[in-house]
């Protein structure tokens, strides 16, 4: 074991975990209405805690271990034989403890649940969320982890490069997100009455949350005290930073006025196109994909958001669908070294990069899409996705946790 | 009696509060409310979506003044609340029938 290596994972999985508790949740708690904001909370919370306890049943082994090239296999359920605590001797995956390993990759599957909930936020049941994140989990994101990352995978040995999760987790939960809010259906008054971000503050300090915890999340994705790890690390902070002016320029000279929400969306969206491509890009390539993604998600929060008119509350595909896609194709582009990447060695082999670049996108989309739309179908059978109208107007906190964010 | 109710910016409170006192206003309730007349709202942009905020904030005042005082109250609120800008506000007078002060039993004018 390589104890670098093993404090710079950890530290990274805490970072990710940084970025749902309290990260996701301020950000996506002070989007919605003061009357649904700890609803948003609580779901960002137990969807997070929900899919850690199936990654250690049964996840984690059928995302990474050896298997099929579609799904793994039944070997490490419950981490059976990954540690004798007998003789404190641990499996080694790479230079950490496969535990240190599986620790980390638990949060990504857990944040990747948790951003889904901001597609159909202010409408849902508690219940039904719940039984929707370990129906989606089991089906959606551990085949497509698996065929990313894991050794055997489809898209793994068809050479798709997806750094940190651009593909599995945004692109996954950003067309999960689009799916409820066809499925749950629009919010009521929607398109009516304003419904305005209640505390944008919060919305700020959430947002920045999730900027530092996604040091963690890309630069650990190196898995190791590396080169890799440096520059991730930097890129992460290049393209973010081009990504917030991206967006605040564009959202200008489009809208007039450069809004706080403009430049915290263009974080995100930043972080979210870096992701596939933080080890595989130089920083002149992060600084344009930082650039091109922040202002390709101000359009998927605009003129595509009122194309597919579904009421995606918190803009899951708007920001991390399109910036998840925009950042896979970059990668396969900027990740030649001829534009200064560390990876394809000539021209000629971009094109088909881009291919298989395209190949994984289109495969998560339509996969996610179909299981998406069946685990809402049986959550709504068996539980009832949406609130009645009475508790939609009267708002979540009050009617499914039976608390008030702000006493009056 | 009459009772004034006085519709202004908020950030005249302090202006309109200390003039009434220095002519001899001895109360008043104040309260924060939304409307909209000849000023009209502004749009707010939330990313893809434009509301149109048409209910501004102001404050209201209600007080009751005697006959004698009323012209003096109403020029001085005049004078303390103007701005020259669209939307300082109005002032409505309405009749007053009575008026108690529960502490003592005093009735109108002396209640005031």
């Amino acid at each position: 074991m390589d104890k670098a290596d093993f404090v710079w994972v950890s530290v990274s999985t805490a970072l990710v975990l940084l970025m749902v508790v309290p990260g996701l949740a301020l950000f996506y708690g002070g989007l919605v209405r003061a009357k649904n904001v700890l609803s948003v909370l609580a779901q960002v919370m137990s969807v997070f805690c929900l899919a850690i306890i199936l990654w250690f049943v049964y996840g984690y082994s059928l995302a990474f271990t050896e298997g099929g090239t579609l799904i793994g296999g039944f070997s490490r359920v419950l981490f059976s034989g990954m540690a004798d605590l007998s003789t404190m001797n641990f499996e080694l995956a790479g230079n950490i403890p496969e535990l240190a390993f599986a620790a980390f990759q638990a949060t990504f599957a857990g944040i990747t649940c948790a951003l889904i909930v901001g597609g159909f936020a202010e409408r849902a049941r508690f219940g039904a969320v719940l039984l929707f994140t370990a129906l989606w989990l089991t089906f959606a994101y551990l085949p497509i982890a698996h065929m990313v990352w894991a050794p055997g995978g489809w898209l793994f040995e068809r050479g798709a490069l997806d750094f940190a999760g651009g593909t599995v987790v945004h692109i996954n939960a950003g067309v999960a997100g689009l799916v409820g809010a066809y499925y749950v259906g629009k919010r009521l008054g929607y398109g009516q009455e304003a419904m305005p971000p209640h505390n944008l503050p919060l919305t700020m300090v959430g947002a920045s949350l999730l900027w530092m915890g996604w040091f963690g999340f890309n630069a650990g994705s190196a898995l190791g005290a590396n080169e890799t790890a440096a520059l991730a690390f930097f890129n992460t902070l290049l393209a973010t930073a081009a990504a917030v002016l991206a967006w605040t320029v564009v959202e200008w000279l489009d809208k007039g006025k450069p809004s706080l929400l403009g430049g915290v969306s263009g974080a995100v969206a930043g972080l979210v196109g870096i992701t596939p491509a933080a080890g595989l890009v130089g920083p002149g390539g992060a600084l344009i994909i930082g650039a091109v993604t922040g202002a390709a998600c101000v359009w998927g929060v605009n003129g595509l958001k009122r194309l597919l008119r579904a009421d995606d509350a918190l803009d899951v595909f708007g920001i991390h669908g399109v910036g998840g896609i925009v950042g896979a194709m970059l990668t396969g582009l900027f990740n030649a070294q001829a534009l200064g990447g560390p990876g394809l060695a000539s021209m000629s082999e971009v094109p088909h990069q881009l291919w298989i670049q395209l190949e994984g996108i289109l495969i998560t989309v339509v996969w996610c899409g179909i299981v998406s739309w069946l685990a809402y179908l049986i959550a709504d059978k068996l539980c009832g996705l949406r609130v009645n109208i009475d508790a939609e107007r009267q708002g979540l906190d009050v009617h499914e946790h039976g608390e008030t964010a702000y006493q009056r | 009696m009459k009772l004034i109710t006085a519709i202004i910016k908020p950030f005249k409170l302090d202006e309109v509060r200390e003039a009434l006192g220095a002519i001899g206003i001895q109360g008043m309730t104040v309260s924060e409310v939304k409307g909209f007349g000849r000023q009209k709202g502004h749009t707010e942009l939330y990313r893809g979506a434009e509301y149109t905020v048409d209910f501004l904030p102001k404050l209201r005042i209600d007080m009751a003044v005697s006959e004698a005082m009323l012209e003096q109250a109403i020029e001085t609120l005049c004078a303390a609340a103007h701005t020259g800008k669209i939307g300082d506000g109005k002032i409505f007078i309405t009749p007053l029938e009575q008026a108690v002060r529960i502490r003592t039993g005093e009735y109108d004018d002396a209640a005031l």
